[in-house]
């Protein structure tokens, strides 16, 4: 079943409006035909992409007892942010370097909601209009336990951020409330959550967010990170997908080596 | 050379210092209340030390890091020269000024001892925070630390051949004209070059991103109506008008 979708591909300049058949994993673009795997990506939008932690129910129970204790003292209140910079981002099918002396990385198998448009202080109930669609992002991280101090070294390496393949028109989905999440790792299932399991559903994600910055047009909210994330390491292929939006998949690869350590 | 990026007549500018004002590209001069001042550069990825002086960790009684503490903005944190910020409804809200380090060109596994030339200027910044919004998630959380246009920078990127020793700065804020905060960067615990190799060991830097290297003892609360001037050694005075913030949440 065909959907529209939006997508940049390797030497087209603009974003490109597409049918997508995100079950049969192809692209009707005007006349042509293709699987998605046939093609050169690039991240279907130019937007800031913003990470929530802890918002899947059982990503913050796994922390249990200590959100009462030091260092963190109490449970998040507010939405706990990051950002994934600009040397993160990559498009489907771009390798992700796996950092010398780290065994495996998590694969972050989330939700990117994409705004339609400048949002500051929206009502949860107002916020449905400010999306614009949704994508799949791998939110790649070095496995840590502690979520005191921002985690720079954990989750901006370069090309930790795959997002793609496209972005699917808002209505073209339905409801994102309860969407299987799945990841595999060299086509082998190793995750499955539900977006039913957010603490803070999307709408309430927008209206708390933005009740302390401007979000704009174009910029991606990662719902959260489901608990039990699977490892992969360099030679795998790992995926992520998304009911009814499509899988985003990326091979690992060794970063290459600093120079003077050949 | 002073550069500055401004809004006048319509057009964003690059312009240069000239005699209290700016130079555009015109060669028209303009007075420097008569423009705009956006930040003097167009900033790609932000980052932010934390704790960077061992006075001012002391002073918000934390032990000195082990590793530079250092956090992320997005863009809506960020402005200009003469900016209007809003503080919101808190009972402590703090300037924090910085020497900002611009970097030039990529960067990836730079050491230490090449660190400068991957500098393309400097800047003063000036770093909000509302204390009153700290979590001990990923701290300093967003909340706290990205505030709408709580990130000035300006009114000058300052080429880097005008700044022979950074690590000798003498840094300043008065708030209404009355002197709250010094320091010096000399007393940075992580400094530039060091820095440049950390955040380069992991991570590609690119053209445009920008380094606020932390802030020394002195933070005090603001209140709206007050002018915060802050300033560092041969780069300029940054000025920011602190307002109310006269819209309710919904």
């Amino acid at each position: 079943m065909s959907k529209t979708a939006w997508l940049n591909l390797y030497g087209h300049p603009a974003p490109l409006c597409a049918k997508v058949d995100p079950l049969r994993h192809s692209v009707q673009l005007g006349a042509r035909e293709f699987e998605v795997g046939a093609e050169r990506w690039e991240v279907p939008t130019r937007g800031n992409i913003y990470g929530i932690a802890l918002n899947f129910r059982g990503a913050l129970a796994a922390l249990g007892s200590a959100t009462a204790a030091p260092p963190y003292q109490s449970p998040p209140r507010a939405p706990i942010l990051y950002l994934k910079p600009r040397n993160t981002r990559i498009g489907y099918g771009a390798p992700i370097p796996v950092p010398a002396g780290i065994e495996a990385l998590a694969v972050g198998a989330t939700l990117g909601v994409v705004l339609s448009q400048s949002a500051y202080r929206v009502a949860a109930s107002e916020a449905e209009q400010f999306i614009g669609g949704y994508t799949i992002v791998n939110d790649v991280t070095i496995p840590h336990d502690s979520y005191y101090r921002p985690a720079l070294k954990q989750k901006c390496r370069d090309g930790f951020c795959p997002v793609g393949p496209w972005i699917m028109e808002r209505d073209q989905l339905g409801s994102a409330d309860g969407l299987a999440i799945r990841a595999y790792v060299n086509g082998k299932l190793a995750l499955e959550n539900t977006t039913a399991n957010l603490i803070r559903p999307i709408r309430q994600i927008i209206a708390d967010v933005s009740a302390f910055m401007t979000l704009a047009a174009g910029d991606v909210l990662l719902v959260g990170l489901p608990e039990n994330l699977p490892l992969a390491r360099a030679g795998d292929r790992v995926a992520v997908e998304i009911e009814g939006l499509g899988r985003l998949e990326n091979p690992l690869v060794a970063e290459l080596p600093a120079p003077g350590h050949a | 050379m002073k550069r500055a990026r401004v809004a006048y007549g319509g057009v964003i500018h690059a312009a240069t210092e000239d005699a209290g004002g700016v130079r555009l590209g015109s060669g028209e001069c303009i007075a420097a209340s008569e423009v705009v001042w956006l930040p003097p550069f167009e900033p790609q990825t932000v980052f932010a030390v934390g704790l960077n002086y061992a006075d001012h960790a002391q002073e918000l009684a934390f032990k000195p890091q082990q590793e530079p503490l250092v956090f992320l903005k997005g863009p809506g944190t960020l402005a200009g020269h003469r900016a209007r910020t809003r503080r919101p409804k808190v009972a402590f809200m703090h300037y924090e000024c910085e020497l900002a380090v611009v970097i030039g060109r990529p960067a990836r596994h730079v050491p230490r001892a090449e660190a400068y030339q991957y500098v393309a200027g400097y800047t003063v910044a000036n770093d909000y925070a509302i204390r009153d919004h700290l979590e001990n998630y990923y701290r300093p959380n967003f909340r706290a630390k990205n505030w709408d246009a709580a990130t000035l920078l300006g009114p000058w990127l300052v080429d880097t051949a005008d700044v022979p020793d950074p690590m000798n700065l003498k840094l300043q804020t008065r708030v209404n004209g009355k002197i709250t905060q010094q320091g010096t960067t000399s007393k940075m615990i992580f400094d530039v070059p060091f820095l440049i190799e950390y955040l380069s060991g992991f991570m590609t830097l690119g053209p445009g991103d920008v380094i606020l290297t932390g802030t020394p003892e002195g933070v005090v609360n603001v209140q709206p109506g007050d002018q915060v001037l802050t300033a560092v050694e041969g780069l300029g005075e940054l000025l920011s008008f602190i307002v109310e913030d006269s819209a309710s949440a919904p």
